[in-house]
């Protein structure tokens, strides 16, 4: 039984005032991922030795460039989310600490919009 | 107050490897390196978007033996995550704490992210292709 009042709860976030994002962030994209790793496995598979004609044509369908770019999504924030807690707990000097959060957000957010406008600009013809 | 050299656990040196720990300490490492392979994957989505050239130089790649190697390395790393992070969804939900419980789905984990990596490798040559 719960000692805390409803406001309380509302309220709650915790002391880094974050509340649950984090954890749920990274249980929602791992669920939406396991769909699209399956997905992306069997497609490289199907798609290995391709050139370039053939993977383009093999991209530019919306339903296949859409999901790519949902996994595109799931993955550079999955991995945001994951590699920030990596670093949470084994890097304890402050300043690499906080160096390395900023490069982990910095470069995850850098791969996932490169990532995303080469499947964009590929299955738009090129 | 003077500093107190408080006992940390576990202690890793003394403390004896148990399937559990192990394939714990292996989420975060397959997960680290999968966040490294993701270069790779950014390179080869980004060369086909530069044209044929580009996509030649990192098709080669891949397709040598160091190329190999690092997929081979990101394919059992991305199954093994799949595999360990359905486990732990599992467990988020409550389900499977139990200590034979745990023991069992790891075993399960191992064997089938091991069998999916063989099996995607030999359905990858299977269908035909210079990789």
């Amino acid at each position: 039984m719960s000692h805390r009042t409803p406001a309380g709860r509302v309220h709650g976030l915790g002391s880094a005032q974050h509340g649950v994002d984090h954890w749920w962030g990274q249980r929602l994209t791992a669920l939406a991922l396991v769909p699209l790793v399956i997905w992306f496995c069997i497609s490289l598979v199907g798609l290995v030795g391709a050139d370039h004609a053939t993977f383009t044509k093999w991209l530019s369908t919306p339903g296949r460039a859409v999901t790519m770019l949902l996994l595109i999504l799931a993955t550079f924030y999955h991995m945001k989310l994951g590699l920030q807690v990596v670093i949470e707990d084994y890097v304890h000097s402050r300043g690499w600490n906080i160096t390395l959060l900023v490069l982990n957000s910095f470069a995850c957010v850098l791969l996932g919009t490169a990532s995303a406008f080469a499947v964009i600009k590929v299955a738009l013809g090129g | 107050m003077a500093q107190v050299e408080r006992p940390l656990s576990p202690h890793l040196q003394v403390y004896k490897p148990q399937l559990t720990s192990v394939l714990s300490i292996l989420h975060r490492i397959t997960g680290v390196g999968l966040g490294v392979g993701t270069l790779l994957l950014a390179w080869w989505l980004v060369s086909a978007a530069y044209g044929p050239d580009h996509f030649e130089v990192s098709q080669a790649f891949i397709a040598s033996w160091f190329g190999r190697l690092l997929l081979f390395g990101f394919t059992y790393s991305l199954f093994y995550h799949l595999c360990n992070g359905i486990r732990h969804l599992f467990w988020d939900a409550g389900w499977g704490f139990e200590l034979k419980a745990a023991y069992s789905s790891g075993w399960l984990v191992v064997i089938a992210s091991i069998g999916l990596t063989v099996a995607s490798w030999i359905a990858g040559y299977a269908s035909g292709g210079a990789l």
